[in-house]
């Protein structure tokens, strides 16, 4: 209770003094609707909480990335909220801000190494279940599945696939009888898909690992005629997606909540700056004899 | 006439390595020879091979253009924008204008400002993905009126349009090498610029032509991809430039100028495109695709060297 006092009289004292709150996020890439989304949560909480807030974008670059992590260290800010471009490379821009004491929260992906306070994300191997499952349950246990990939070697590519794999290896009835990259790009998603279409033209569902690839596919599809008799399944719910979902077009799609996970990082980086805790509820359970 | 042949066919790696190709798919693979497959090969490569007509034309002047890329993403952007609210014309008009004014600048600083192609090209190729993502904030453009959409996806007479653009624009680009003083000037000027200079030709403005060339060339090629995908988004076109050069010099151009030509650029995009395809139908793993197509540029690149 009295540091519950505490930390209200000095949030009180800062925002009456004005000693701002620097929160810096280094986002992986603006080149896509997601982690747009993911940048205005964290503003918009960042607004709300009267937070100043930096953004730099890395461009899906690690190298610059780091230089990046490294203007943030420089410019002081209280805490370092990084969505990595990849879990490996962003270890030593992590390590960078652990000897400068300013605390680590990655968002999306993980980091590989260094000391981070928390990591906030969507679990990409129970979406990929979840996609299996709904592909499984769609075809009744029976029918032949294209998985299209991600940036190969990403993390986002290996969970999903993981987790899809998990699932539908549970039917002995489903094969997944092609796995290509379209890169997470649309129009790889067309062109791979109208190949794909030549040698399986049986395939009665596709799984893509984002609704790029999964929307390119499915002009593919349109073009050849099969869109009644193809289920596609995609990853993110971008808004195009959900639209294409609401059309009766893409049979459903994996929504991740980009802004959410925005806002949820700079919420908890908050609290840890006033209270140098973090509080998580863990869910309660009932038990009974 | 078998002599003629051979030094064709070694002036033209991409034609052989592409005929190999084709015969190897063909037989390994049941799905690879049938008409469908091949004119949906033949209409993803109509995208690269477009761009690829300009590029021919640029680097057989001595030049070289990586803005293509770049050039198509703002040009589809910026059209997109246009058709999507009902204005078809308008916006395939601007997107070329922007393809236009985007090759007339990087032709303007080359050849006034004398500063090596490379250079100045690379400069545009981040300029114009800047101003792309600027103005789309990272957020795709969908959804075209059906006419638009047709551009990309229709067919006349049983032949897709973008494969038909592509032939026009092919013999559009053979007719100016072969029947205009613009195209007799792009070889000379790639042979010798000093000698050409020295005979009295305006190198400069011809110069700013060719680039003006490639840029509307992009904007072409970024009507029928924005068709076919029913969207424009700021990721299309990265890494055009280098699929884009090693389409031509596939073709048999040399990078130093003064020699090759738009039909080796066709088979040069054949060849790239039917190995993605191939790959595709082979079910390749994808960590060892980008190695395959390596090793048959390397291949198709010795082949012609190998006389």
């Amino acid at each position: 209770m009295k540091k519950v006092l505490l930390v209200s009289f000095l949030v009180v004292l800062i925002s009456v003094f004005g000693f701002s709150v620097k929160i810096g996020l280094s986002v992986s890439t603006l080149n896509n609707p997601f982690f747009v989304d993911l940048v205005n949560g964290a503003r918009d909480k960042a607004e709300e909480l009267d937070v100043e807030f930096l953004v730099v974008d890395a461009r899906d670059d690690p190298a610059k990335q780091l230089n990046d992590v490294e203007d943030l260290i420089r410019q002081r800010v209280d805490v370092i909220l990084i969505n990595p471009t990849d879990s490996d490379a962003i270890v030593s821009a992590v390590e960078e801000a652990n000897d400068a004491k300013i605390p680590v929260i990655t968002v999306d992906r993980s980091a590989n190494g260094g000391d981070v306070l928390l990591h906030i994300a969507s679990d990409n191997v129970s979406g990929g279940r979840m996609a299996g499952a709904f592909i499984a349950e769609k075809l009744g246990g029976q029918g032949k599945v294209i998985e299209l990939v991600g940036v190969p070697g990403t993390s986002s590519a290996r969970e999903r696939g993981q987790g899809f794999n998990q699932e539908i290896s549970k039917y002995s009835g489903i094969s997944v009888v092609a796995r290509q990259t379209a890169n997470y790009n649309r129009a790889e998603g067309l062109t791979v898909m109208e190949n794909l279409l030549q040698a399986y033209p049986d395939v009665d569902a596709v799984f893509a690992h984002n609704d790029e690839m999964a929307l390119g596919a499915l002009e593919a599809i349109k073009a050849a005629g099969k869109l009644k008799d193809i289920i596609i399944v995609g990853f993110d719910a971008t808004p195009d997606a959900v639209a294409s979902v609401e059309n009766g077009e893409l049979s459903a799609t994996i929504a991740q909540q980009p802004y959410e996970m925005g806002s949820m990082a700079v919420e908890k980086a908050y609290e840890y700056i006033n209270t140098n805790t973090i509080y998580f509820p863990v869910p309660l359970s009932l038990v009974t004899k | 006439m078998l002599n003629k042949t051979l030094k064709f066919m070694r002036k033209n790696p991409a034609l052989v390595g592409f005929i190999a190709l084709f015969i190897i798919l063909s037989i390994f693979t049941d799905s690879f020879f049938n008409v469908y497959n091949i004119v949906n090969v033949i209409r993803q490569v109509s995208i690269m091979a477009i761009i690829g007509f300009g590029m021919t034309l640029v680097i057989i002047s001595g030049g070289i253009d990586l803005s293509v890329g770049s050039t198509f993403a703002l040009s589809a952007v910026l059209m997109a924008s246009l058709v999507k609210e009902g204005n078809i014309l308008i916006g395939i008009f601007v997107g070329i204008l922007v393809g236009a004014a985007m090759g007339a600048f990087n032709g303007v600083v080359i050849s006034k400002g004398k500063i090596q192609p490379f250079i100045v090209t690379l400069a545009t190729m981040a300029i114009g993905r800047s101003l792309t993502l600027a103005y789309t904030e990272g957020i795709p453009i969908s959804l075209f009126p059906d006419q638009f959409r047709f551009l990309g996806r229709g067919d006349i007479l049983g032949i897709p349009v973008p494969i038909l653009i592509m032939f026009g624009i092919f013999f559009l680009s053979l007719y100016i090498l072969k029947k205009t003083k613009l195209g007799l000037y792009i070889y000379a000027i790639g042979g010798n610029e000093e000698a050409t200079k020295l005979s009295g030709v305006n190198v400069d403005r011809y110069k700013i032509v060719i680039y003006m060339l490639s840029g509307i060339f992009s904007a072409v090629s970024a009507i029928i991809l924005t068709a076919r995908l029913n969207s424009a988004q700021a990721t299309f076109g990265q890494g055009y430039e280098l699929d884009a050069i090693a389409t031509v010099v596939l073709g048999g151009a040399s990078l130093s100028g003064g020699k090759g030509g738009v039909l080796g650029t066709i088979f040069g995009a054949l060849l790239l495109g039917t190995i993605n395809n191939g790959m595709n139908l082979m079910n390749i793993s994808p960590f060892y695709q980008d190695l395959v197509k390596g090793a048959i540029i390397l291949l198709a690149v010795l082949l012609e060297k190998g006389d």
